[in-house]
């Protein structure tokens, strides 16, 4: 969040080379693999959308998870309830979000840190019950299989270079919403909210805008979840996973940008290499976690820049 | 410009504030001064709505402001600087003030367009009168205790106020820095005409500034005047003054 210009070649750099090189993945890689990056892409968005309230906003968003899963299941109902274009039933993912986000915000914003963060909980914990229950619209706990998708977007390689570019484009008005005058005022009621009530920042308000701001964005990876996975479960509205995504958010570094993706790396990787030999890979997770927390406050990626900026005084001295 | 009338609060039967009055006309240095508990912090707080009164009546410009959100006060004009250290500790200096410079400008909902020249030469201009230039890049929380007052007053002038209130801007700073204070309230004064509100325990610099102080004792106003004349009252020298040798 330094705003120093002498960062801006790198950090404007870096995003595009790494956007290059996955874009030439599918090229070399397998299907397993270009499988396992889309899930990356999608758990990775997801996380920086919480992060975006979480990191920035300061705000306990203990259940963001029901958000992503509101997205997915309206993309997934549009599509296999109706005959309407596909476009809509990916445009109603972010708006369907949204709207949640609102209605769930514009009750929880008037309580602050902890209280915000139970509530949410259990609000959101309703949200699943009913897709959980309601078996005749929502499909229950079965959830929806072999949900229809338009060719051009269906299948390993579509999907993937579908997800790649959504994502890239949800990245950047991310990173545009965290480096604007909103961004900066919203890391300001982080840090001190009574503060910026006083220097004239509805703060409620505020708050509030960035819920929902960020609901969209989890609704946009929960349809991106249904391009790759062509099917949607109400565990995906479960708190397990709000919990799951903010420990990505404090395992790569939730005062940076790019701290939840790196975290969601680490934990998709994990579950899918550590998972493969142990059904006990949590127990891994949990004392890596332990490790960061005792040793590394600022995430992997607050690491990596001490280690950077070290090297750099090293050198010039 | 700004009128108390009759304010009062109490917090779980105990009364921080009552019977509070005080009047503050355009371009003062008015001074609130009370031995500790008196009650001034709270009675700040009422004013710019950290807190609600349970009854009396604050008045700003001929409306009402009793009660409003701490926001709505702000944007009516009258800004605050906290006893308490109470920054933004992980944004950098400049930062700090460019929150305050952007909720004035109305910019606080604009989404899309790179925050960092944004209200640039308010805030540099700002920081430059308070010294503060030079340490714009650093993070706020890792300056002196010192400076984060300075840096305090900093962002209460962010949204230009036309009346500013200081509680205690001097607390926990060296003679050189209150030395230094004082004259930047002076400056700030001439310069912008701001008018100024502050409480203060350093009887010497009270007497120095304020052109008019106003004395609170257990919640209750003794009096306000012109510094002569609390000087010589008889009653403030009784309740407060005859504690403090300096001032005599």
């Amino acid at each position: 969040m330094e705003p120093s210009s002498r960062h801006l070649s790198p950090s404007l750099l870096t995003p595009i080379v790494i956007l290059l090189i996955l874009a030439c993945m599918p090229l070399v890689g397998s299907r397993f693999f270009i499988y396992l990056v889309s899930g990356i892409l999608v758990t990775g968005l997801l996380a920086t959308s919480l992060n975006l309230v979480l990191g920035f906003g300061g705000m306990y968003q203990f259940h963001h998870a029901v958000f992503y899963g509101t997205g997915a299941y309206c993309t997934a109902l549009l599509l296999t309830k109706t005959s309407l274009p596909a476009w809509v039933a990916f445009v109603s993912a972010p708006i369907g979000a949204a709207l949640l986000g609102l209605v769930i915000g514009a009750i929880c914003v008037r309580l602050s840190k902890l209280y915000f963060g139970m509530l949410q909980i259990s609000l959101g914990s309703l949200v699943w019950a009913i897709v959980y229950r309601w078996y005749s619209f929502t499909g229950g706990d079965d959830g929806i299989h072999g949900i229809p998708l338009p060719s051009w977007i269906s299948g390993g390689k579509p999907a993937y270079y579908a997800v790649l570019l959504t994502v890239a484009v949800c990245f950047f008005l991310l990173h545009r919403i965290v480096e604007s005058p909103f961004g900066r005022i919203f890391q300001a009621i982080r840090d001190n909210p009574v503060r910026c009530e006083a220097v004239g920042i509805p703060v409620q308000r505020h708050q509030l805008i960035g819920q929902v701001l960020a609901a969209a964005f989890a609704g946009v990876a929960g349809a991106l979840f249904v391009v790759v996975e062509g099917s949607v479960f109400p565990d995906m509205l479960f708190w397990t996973l709000s919990l799951e995504i903010l420990i990505m958010c404090l395992l790569g570094g939730w005062f940076r940008f790019w701290g939840p993706m790196v975290g969601a790396a680490i934990i998709v990787c994990l579950r899918t290499y550590v998972g493969s030999y142990t059904e006990y890979w949590t127990l891994i997770l949990g004392v890596f976690l332990m490790l960061i927390i005792f040793f590394l406050p600022d995430g992997v990626l607050g690491l990596a820049e001490r280690l950077t900026r070290r090297n750099a005084t090293a050198s010039s001295t | 410009m700004l009128h108390v009338e009759n304010l009062q609060k109490s917090f779980d039967g105990f009364m921080a504030v009552c019977d509070a009055h005080l009047v503050v006309s355009k371009g003062d240095i008015v001074a609130v001064i009370g031995p500790n508990g008196a009650g001034k912090t709270t009675l700040f707080n009422l004013i710019t709505g950290q807190i609600r009164p349970d009854r009396g009546r604050v008045l700003f410009k001929g409306e009402e402001i009793t009660g409003l959100a701490p926001y709505r006060i702000c944007e009516r004009g009258i800004c605050r600087s906290f006893q308490i250290v109470n920054i933004f500790p992980r944004l950098s200096v400049f930062e700090n003030v460019q929150v305050a410079v952007l909720a004035h400008q109305k910019r606080a909902l604009d989404l899309m367009k790179p925050a960092r020249n944004q209200g640039k030469t308010e805030t540099e201009r700002i920081l430059a009168g308070f010294d503060l230039l030079d340490q714009k890049d650093r993070k706020a929380g890792t300056l002196s205790h010192g400076d984060q007052k300075v840096l305090e007053m900093a962002i209460a002038l962010g949204n230009e106020p036309d009346l500013l209130i200081l509680d205690e801007p001097t607390a926990g700073m060296s003679p050189e820095e209150t030395a230094h204070c004082l004259a930047l309230m002076k400056r700030l004064s001439a310069e912008t005409g701001v008018t100024i509100l502050f409480c203060e325990h350093d009887m010497e610099m009270v007497f120095a500034v304020s052109t008019s102080i106003m004395v609170m004792q257990q919640g209750k106003t003794i009096i306000q005047d012109t510094p002569q004349a609390v000087r010589a009252s008889r009653e403030v020298q009784e309740a407060y003054l005859g504690e403090c040798p300096n001032a005599a």
